[in-house]
């Protein structure tokens, strides 16, 4: 009992930080069929943020707390001057619009690298968040992880609210149900656009202050995790956020069920596995967006 | 931003219409390209190892088995338009089937490869890795591993239409997937090392320059090969209906086609490319590890096939060996800057030249030829999309 309820902690753990990553692409890949692969390296900008704040802040708490609203800044203007620079430009071409900021992301590694060399650097975690929490019944939990689940539960909600309440939000889900419709409404789609940019590469930023709470942070941070968040997006189906809440949590105990029956390497292949059967089954995702648009 | 194109809509099928339309000119057919590949082979056969050092010439190799990869993503991704960001995996494939087999052949029979001694988990051979022992087995499998890996996974997606982005991801998942299952299983795989320390290439000795460059020779053999294949598959009626698939997949399916089977031929044909120049990379570099085959390189052999031209023939090739030249030749001058440049190289042109530099050469000749081809290239430079779409079209 207690081995299993700590596996399917560690998988929701796991899930939660998919989750945090997967919720930007869902945003940009979803309304603009874009894949940015540069999403990793705004997570690394976001954990560097954070560590550059922890030099002017030194209470680990402070910064911490500092660090998400100043990271979702600092990794959505990138987001934004990507989209205005190249994104923009190559609407037409959704697969050249991978490879460019596949270069971009190059180009953003090495400019860590140059930055802040080449080594992993570290932050401190505030005291608060480096225990355990003891449950009764003789589990327990990692402080950090939990605030990480607490973190991305919180941005799925403010997400949704955001998407659903309020007048940016309503402008957002036009643009993805039917562009050309929205557009003819008179919503700006090209300023929608950069909002919606801003926003999921924001949440990257925050994604990556909440890594920082995990190990060591490098500029090689963003590619391992950003394939994992893409199959999340993939397999949840674009248009929507459930999708990818459920995927997420879903690959996430899968893939910790899996390294507590075998080994970590062998987990991974059979998520792999997993996912293309799924996609057998479902090939546009968990939810599918149905519109009556012909495209 | 329909999902299915419509004809002619995509950039790089300006440079890639088949040459039907230089159809009365001076030198064409089959004369331009006996003579293309005579030039070809004279400068890899007798220019190139008469004028380069050994050092250089192995480095020659090693660009000659990214090229063969290169003219196995040109078909898949320039002209079937899947752009497969996992080659390295069926590199891999080849790769490794070979050095398993060279590593036992080091061996000598009934021993362990060295590394295996070295971890000192085993006490006999692995099962899996006995088929390899023999050469009439891990030869062929160097070509027909990856081919049955592609369409194992090719016959799953197509046909579900998993397609664009989608498939790109997948593609990429698998590279990653294959080299963490390498990493993990280090006893019977070497781990993140890789088989190195290669010797003996079916009884000679890799070490002697002599037998490189009898290796080279294979190699710069095996492209010419893969080139000629590639060339009839492009003009075969088969190519056509690929082109056709990628420009407008619904239209050839309701012309009675089925798109799944046209992509899954040239997605098998492009991994069997790879892993047969990943076999040759082996006994010419003496090493193939997980650095080898993962994610980066992976996108690294599309960089290649972007830069040259994708929907060529040559582009790719050529494409291909002057990167991994530029590469070697700056990186060893200056470290950092080859990254920098390398991302911007890919982002301009992809960007801004998604027909590669193979485009620049017809555009110089349309200009040339026709006024109207000098307004084409304005225009179509210009900000409205729509303006370009009718002018290609109209082409």
């Amino acid at each position: 009992m207690t081995v299993l309820f700590g596996q399917l902690f560690t998988g929701v753990s796991i899930g939660a930080v998919l989750l945090l990553i997967a919720l930007g692409l869902a945003l940009t890949f979803g309304q603009m069929n874009v894949i940015n692969m540069a999403h990793g390296e705004f997570i690394m900008a976001g954990a560097y943020t954070t560590y550059v704040l922890q030099q002017t802040v030194t209470t680990a708490g402070w910064s911490l707390l500092v660090a998400l609203p100043v990271a979702f800044a600092v990794a959505g203007a990138m987001g934004v001057l990507l989209e205005v620079l190249l994104i923009r430009r190559l609407y037409a071409r959704p697969l050249d619009t991978l490879l460019v900021t596949w270069g971009v992301s190059l180009m953003l590694q090495q400019l860590a690298r140059d930055v802040f060399g080449s080594p992993n650097v570290q932050t401190r975690a505030p005291a608060l968040l480096t225990g355990n929490i003891a449950l009764p019944g003789g589990l327990t939990v990692a402080n950090n992880r939990l605030f990480i689940l607490a973190l991305a539960l919180a941005a799925v909600l403010a997400l949704t609210l955001a998407l659903r309440l309020t007048p940016l939000g309503r402008r957002i889900r036009a643009v993805v149900q039917n562009r050309d419709l929205a557009a003819v409404s008179g919503i700006p789609t090209a300023r929608v656009d950069r909002t919606t940019f801003f926003i999921g590469s924001g949440l990257a930023g925050v994604a990556g202050v909440a890594l920082t709470l995990l190990g060591p942070i490098g500029p090689t941070m963003g590619t391992n995790l950003i394939i994992d968040a893409f199959l999340v997006v993939v397999v949840g189906g674009i248009g929507q956020l459930k999708g990818s809440v459920i995927v997420a949590f879903a690959l996430g105990v899968l893939q910790a069920t899996g390294e507590y029956l075998t080994t970590l390497s062998v987990a991974k292949v059979i998520v792999f596995v997993a996912i293309v059967a799924f996609l057998q089954w479902r090939p546009q995702g968990l939810f599918t967006l149905r519109t009556r648009s012909l495209a | 931003m329909t999902a299915a194109p419509l004809v002619g809509t995509d950039p790089a099928s300006a440079a890639g219409t088949p040459a039907g339309g230089r159809r009365g000119r001076r030198f064409d057919g089959p004369a331009r390209t006996a003579a293309g590949f005579a030039l070809g082979a004279a400068l890899l056969f007798a220019v190139a190892p008469l004028t380069l050092s050994d050092f250089r010439l192995s480095l020659l190799a090693k660009y000659l088995c990214v090229a063969m990869v290169a003219v196995g993503i040109g078909i898949a991704w320039g002209r079937g338009g899947m752009l497969t960001l996992g080659q390295g995996v069926f590199f891999g494939l080849g790769g490794y089937a070979m050095a398993m087999h060279l590593k036992l052949a080091d061996a000598g029979p009934g021993e362990l490869p060295d590394f295996m001694q070295l971890y000192g988990q085993l006490d006999e051979l692995p099962l899996w890795w006995r088929p390899f022992a023999s050469p009439w087995i891990a030869l062929p499998a160097t070509v027909l591993l990856p081919m049955a890996v592609a369409f194992g996974l090719g016959s799953l997606v197509f046909r579900r239409r998993v397609r664009g982005a989608y498939f790109a991801i997948l593609s990429q998942a698998l590279a990653a997937a294959m080299v963490i299952l390498l990493v993990g299983q280090q006893g019977t795989t070497g781990g993140t090392n890789g088989l190195t320390d290669i010797q003996g290439f079916f009884g000679y000795d890799l070490d002697d320059p002599v037998n490189q460059r009898m290796v080279y020779f294979i190699i710069a053999a095996s492209l010419l090969a893969l080139l000629a294949l590639a060339r009839q598959l492009i003009r075969s009626r088969y190519g056509e209906l690929l082109v056709a698939v990628r420009d407008g997949e619904e239209r050839v399916r309701f012309l009675g086609y089925d798109p799944a089977g046209v992509k899954l031929v040239g997605y098998v044909i492009a991994a069997g490319m790879a892993g047969l120049a990943g076999a040759l990379f082996v006994p010419a570099v003496g090493i193939i590890s997980p650095a080898l085959i993962g994610i980066v390189p992976s996108i690294e052999f599309v960089i290649g096939v972007a830069v040259g031209g994708r929907a060529t023939l040559l582009g790719p090739v050529l494409g291909a060996v002057a990167v991994a030249w530029a590469r070697t030749a700056l990186s060893e001058r200056f470290p950092g800057t080859w990254t920098y440049l390398q991302g911007l190289l890919f982002v301009l042109v992809v960007a801004f030249l998604p027909g590669g530099l193979a485009s620049l050469w017809a555009l110089a000749r349309q200009r040339r030829s026709d006024p109207a081809g000098a307004r084409w290239w304005r225009r179509s430079r210009a900000a409205d999309p729509a303006e370009t779409r009718t002018e290609v079209s109209a082409a």
